[in-house]
C-alpha cells in the first residue's frame, strides 16, 4: 500500500515537474506547479510530517501560487507570445540538466548513510512538538523572519507603486 | 490517525533522495531553459521544494523534529523571496513590455 503509493505520487511530481517546464502557457505552468506541490504534500503526510503536509498546501499552493496567477493574468501573459531559445540551447540545457542529476543521484547512491532505528515517532510531526522545538530552540530565527516578512512587504509596496517621489 | 502510515520505514531513504535529487535538476533544467521570468521563478520554487522534501525525509528518518522546523523556514523565505520578485518583475515589466529574460542584458557590463 504504503509503496504503491509513494510510486504513484512520485511519478505524479516528476511529471507534473516536468510539465512546469515544458509547457508553453504560463497558465498551465502554474497549474502544473501546484499539482506538484499537492503530490509532494503526499509525501510529506507519506512520512508522517502532517503539520508541514498542510502548510505546504496552505502556504505554497494557496499563497504562493495565487500570487503568480495573479501576475499571470495580470500581465495578461496567458498566450504563447514568448520567444524561445534555440533548439541547441534546449539541448544544451537538457543534457546538463540530466548530468547533474546523474552525478547527484550517483553520488547520494555512494553515500554510507548512519543507522537509523527502526521504528519511528509517529507523534513527530505534529503541531504539539514542532512548536515546542520553534518555540524553544528556534525562537530567534523565528522572530528573525518576522522582520524578513516585514522588510520583504514594505520592499514590494515601494517596488510597485507607479512613481516614488524621491 | 492513519493506520498505514504507522511505521513509515518500508520506504527506504535512499529513494526519496533519488526523488528529490530528480525534481531538484528539473528545477534546474528550467532555469537553463526558459526565457520567461515566471517560468525561471517557478523552477526556482521547484528547487526548493526538493531540499525541503529531502529535509523532511532526513527528519522523519532520524526521528528528530529540528529538519521539520526548518522547512518552515525554508517556507518563510521562499514567500519573501517570491513577493519581492514578483515585484521586480512587473517593473521590469511596465518598462520593457516583456518578460523576456534576454532584455536584461544592461547588467552584463
Amino acid at each position: 500500500m504504503q509503496a504503491a503509493l509513494f510510486y504513484g505520487l512520485s511519478i505524479v511530481a516528476i511529471m507534473c515537474a516536468c510539465g512546469v517546464v515544458v509547457s508553453r502557457n504560463p497558465i498551465h505552468s502554474v497549474l502544473f506547479l501546484i499539482l506538484t506541490f499537492f503530490s509532494i504534500s503526499g509525501h510529506y503526510i507519506l512520512m508522517n510530517a502532517q503539520f508541514i503536509a498542510l502548510v505546504n498546501i496552505i502556504v505554497y499552493a494557496g499563497a504562493i501560487m495565487v500570487l503568480f496567477l495573479f501576475v499571470v493574468m495580470l500581465l495578461n501573459l496567458n498566450k504563447e507570445s514568448e520567444p524561445h531559445k534555440s533548439d541547441l540551447v534546449k539541448i544544451i540545457a537538457a543534457t546538463s540538466a540530466g548530468l547533474f542529476s546523474l552525478v547527484l543521484v550517483g553520488v547520494l547512491k555512494g553515500a554510507t548513510l548512519p543507522a537509523y532505528e527502526g521504528m519511528m515517532d509517529s507523534e513527530n510531526g505534529l503541531v504539539k512538538n514542532l512548536g515546542r522545538v520553534l518555540f524553544q530552540e528556534f525562537l530567534l530565527p523565528f522572530e528573525l523572519s518576522s522582520i524578513l516578512f516585514l522588510s520583504a512587504m514594505v520592499g514590494a509596496v515601494l517596488l510597485g507603486k507607479k512613481n516614488v517621489q524621491a | 490517525m492513519f493506520d498505514f502510515l504507522e511505521k513509515s520505514s518500508n520506504i527506504p531513504i535512499e529513494y526519496y533522495m533519488w526523488l528529490s535529487g530528480i525534481l531538484f535538476s528539473i528545477g534546474v533544467m528550467g532555469v537553463l531553459m526558459r526565457r520567461n521570468v515566471i517560468i525561471m521563478l517557478m523552477s526556482i520554487e521547484l528547487m526548493l521544494n526538493a531540499v525541503n522534501l529531502l529535509f523532511i525525509a532526513f527528519a522523519t528518518f532520524l526521528n528528530d523534529p529540528k529538519g521539520q522546523v526548518f522547512v518552515f523556514f525554508i517556507m518563510l523565505v521562499a514567500a519573501a523571496e517570491v513577493t519581492v520578485g514578483l515585484a521586480i518583475l512587473t517593473l521590469i515589466y511596465r518598462n520593457t513590455k516583456s518578460v523576456d529574460i534576454d532584455f536584461l542584458k544592461k547588467l552584463k557590463g
